[in-house]
């Protein structure tokens, strides 16, 4: 079949059963977005910034598990977009994003619009390309989603030049994909998995150290059938939120620098970590020499470059973590004896009961903490969560009681300010059926507000819940506790009339100062299922706690002095 | 942790941008390239390179891994047991002693290669570690210019 490279951009799309495509066209991707206008195979939704359309692809591919799909053009429209592919290469999540180019014989020219494109996302995707003939269009896309989606997931970005899209090629999407280079190890080593059975099995203090590579890897089910099975306990990281149900008696709770004081102590405690596709970042480990001393490590990891690469592991298992689990579970069911840690289990009960995840009530001023757990009483189950970044992320994590995977959506291995509202927005269009709250604070909910224009346009109700604090609370909170109360730069008393603000796009406002209004605030909006901002009023000065400051040892936290109740 | 010299060999696909692909790779994440050389391998679509590099062997074996992550990566090997060759050409003014020039690198596996009416050219193959020697060597010979190669290596 003779057809166009735009026409084969489309054909691609819907060869790979995409329903959603985020973008925002432009000169060099018109004759794609003349395609778009012409089908009716799946939706465009025109987000109104290419960062945004990144964001929202991604929050659809983490609560669907399929591949998100963005669509922008070449110069500024790639480079608003990077943020993007940086955000979902850190987190692994699986994109194309497609661009347009300037013309090949127009590239090198410093033509209008013209952007090293590929130069640029080399460092921050999984792979990308850029497609000088039309004739390889068809396997470079089925290639990119397939690279997307496979191994250890990411964003691949395909860079197509405008006279490649008017070009007119042979189209065959039959043809399997062919990488001889790119063989990812999918199912773990027997040998290795058995020993680190027998390793659990002989372990006196085990601790599951539960990554997001599970939610990728749709292993949820088997993990929590393996914590049961064994009763050993288990952490979580920041990404794997939404594994263990949040009211699993196994389940300590999140770790790391704002981790429970359970979770982290049982971290510096236990003899063996039973790692599962987590990748010993930065912000869990805390100082390196000083991580989990006493710990044997079994590291299961789809990547094999995760493994050993900060924590030294001990029994390393290459592959799917779902494909290793299938093998491991069962021989596990056969030689651990739950029994054996029972005294181990009281340890970690007795720290959770030492310093509880809590904070302070004071009289009816709301604090943000209370915002989420009460979220959480309304909601549970029936919301996915997505987040901005800051405290609020913070206390989403620690509070919000999480049922499932894939509920909770949040910029972890970036941090990226501004991703929470596009996120939602994609989940909304990924499980229409569920609430889609976006939880963000002052400052995040600013780096992409003009979604509330694309929101309200394709009928994505997101709620926004903003505990607003009139600060950009996280970097105050480290002014307060590393820089002498110097807020350099981080107070923002002047802020816009959110209400007003959200109701000239067409959605509907709240300003909440009680506790009542916010229940009223929430039950409206959910009920309206309309585009809506919550602005709640919290106190100024919360920190997160527990934490461990940047570099120090997991062990060592700032904890919370609770106030007995009046 | 020592640091250590090592010697990795990578095979490619012979595709655009699949050096910078591997340059940008140890740039990005603070990795030392000491050498590098790069050529097709014949009657295929694959190009070797020939990577020096150095650091601790746990930096050495996240090369190696960052390496293989690639895509178009095919195979790297993180050399052991083998031989290793420099190439290096020097220029000399054509009123040095010829003759010594020559005998010195015929001592490196090398001889004159170009004789013009203002300079010669002299070029040597051996281990980077007696090319090092070599270029020591030929100082007194005032050299007005010299070029290395880069590593090549073949496991044994």
């Amino acid at each position: 079949m003779r057809i166009s490279g735009a026409q084969m951009v489309i054909e691609a799309l819907i060869a790979e059963n995409v329903d959603t495509v985020f973008g925002y066209p432009g000169g060099a991707i018109m004759n794609v977005y003349d395609e778009i206008y012409k089908q009716n195979s799946f939706k465009h939704i025109l987000t109104r910034h290419e960062q945004a359309a990144v964001h929202a692809a991604e929050g659809y591919a983490k609560a669907s598990g399929k591949v998100g799909v963005a669509m922008i053009t070449s110069g500024p429209g790639f480079t608003n977009a990077v943020t993007g592919l940086a955000d979902a290469y850190m987190d692994s999540i699986p994109l194309v994003v497609i661009s347009g180019q300037v013309p090949m014989s127009l590239i090198g020219t410093d033509a209008f619009q013209e952007i090293d494109a590929v130069g640029i996302s080399r460092s921050c995707t999984k792979h990308n390309y850029l497609v000088t003939d039309a004739s390889d269009l068809g396997r470079v896309l089925k290639e990119a989603f397939y690279i997307a989606a496979s191994g250890r997931p990411g964003p691949v970005h395909v860079d197509i030049p405008k006279d490649v899209t008017a070009q007119l090629a042979e189209f065959d999407y039959t043809k399997p994909v062919e990488l001889e280079t790119y063989k990812p190890t999918t199912k773990g080593n027997l040998r290795q998995i058995k020993k680190a059975v027998e390793a659990i099995a002989a372990a006196k203090r085990p601790l599951f150290y539960l990554g997001g590579g599970i939610i990728n890897a749709n292993a949820a089910e088997l993990v929590r059938e393996f914590v049961h099975a064994t009763q050993i306990p288990a952490v979580e990281t920041f990404m794997a939120r939404g594994t263990l149900r949040f009211d699993d008696p196994l389940l300590i709770s999140m770790l790391g620098m704002h981790g429970s004081y359970a979770a982290n102590m049982a971290m510096s405690e236990t003899d063996l970590i039973i790692g599962l596709g987590a990748r010993f970042d930065d912000r869990v480990t805390g100082k390196l020499s000083e991580f989990a001393k006493n710990a044997q490590v079994i590291h299961v990891d789809i990547d094999p470059a995760s493994i050993s690469k900060l924590v030294n592991a001990h029994y390393p298992i290459v592959g799917d973590v779902k494909n290793v689990l299938e093998e491991m579970v069962p021989l596990a069911k056969e030689s651990v004896k739950p029994e054996r840690y029972a005294s181990w289990r009281e340890t970690i009960a007795n720290f959770d009961r030492l310093h509880p995840l809590s904070y302070n009530e004071e009289g009816d001023r709301i604090k943000p903490q209370w915002v989420i757990e009460r979220l959480g009483q309304l909601l549970g189950d029936r919301a996915n969560i997505s987040t901005d970044v800051g405290q609020h992320q913070m206390w989403s994590a620690q509070f919000y009681p999480f049922t499932r995977p894939r509920q909770w959506v949040s910029s972890g291995g970036l941090g990226t300010m501004g991703f929470g509202f596009p996120a939602a927005m994609g989940v909304k269009r990924a499980d229409p059926e569920r609430i889609s709250i976006n939880v963000t604070g002052d400052g995040s909910i600013l780096m992409n507000i003009q979604e509330l224009m694309t929101a309200v346009e394709y009928k994505l109700p997101v709620i926004n819940v903003i505990l607003n604090n009139n600060y950009l609370g996280m970097v105050r909170q480290w002014q307060t506790l590393f820089y002498d109360k110097r807020h350099s730069e981080t107070d923002l008393s002047v802020q816009p009339d959110f209400v007003k603000l959200v109701e000239a796009f067409g959605g509907v406002g709240y300003r909440v100062e009680t506790k009542e209004a916010f229940d009223a605030a929430l039950k409206d909006a959910v009920e309206k299922n309309v585009v809506a901002i919550i602005d709640v009023v919290v106190n100024r000065l919360e920190n997160v706690l527990p934490m461990v400051p940047a570099g120090g040892s997991l062990f060592n936290m700032m904890l919370l002095e609770k106030k007995e109740k009046k | 942790m020592e640091n250590e010299r090592r010697v990795v060999s990578v095979i490619v696909v012979n595709e655009a941008s699949v050096l910078s692909r591997i340059t940008d790779l140890f740039s990005a994440r603070g990795y030392n390239i000491e050498s590098l050389t790069v050529a097709p391998i014949p009657d295929s679509k694959y190009s070797r390179l020939t990577i020096v590099t150095s650091g601790s062997v746990r930096v050495i074996e996240q090369i190696v891994k960052q390496l293989h992550k690639l895509i178009p990566v095919l195979k790297v090997y993180d050399h052991v047991d083998f031989v290793e060759k420099e190439m290096a050409m020097v220029k000399f003014p054509i009123s040095e002693p010829i003759n010594d020039i020559d005998t010195l690198c015929r001592a490196y596996n090398g001889k004159i290669v170009n004789l013009g009416d203002d300079v010669l050219i002299a070029m040597v193959v051996d281990e980077p570690k007696r090319v090092d020697q070599f270029l020591k060597a030929i100082k007194r010979f005032h050299p007005k210019e010299i070029v290395r190669g880069g590593t090549v290596a073949l496991e044994r």
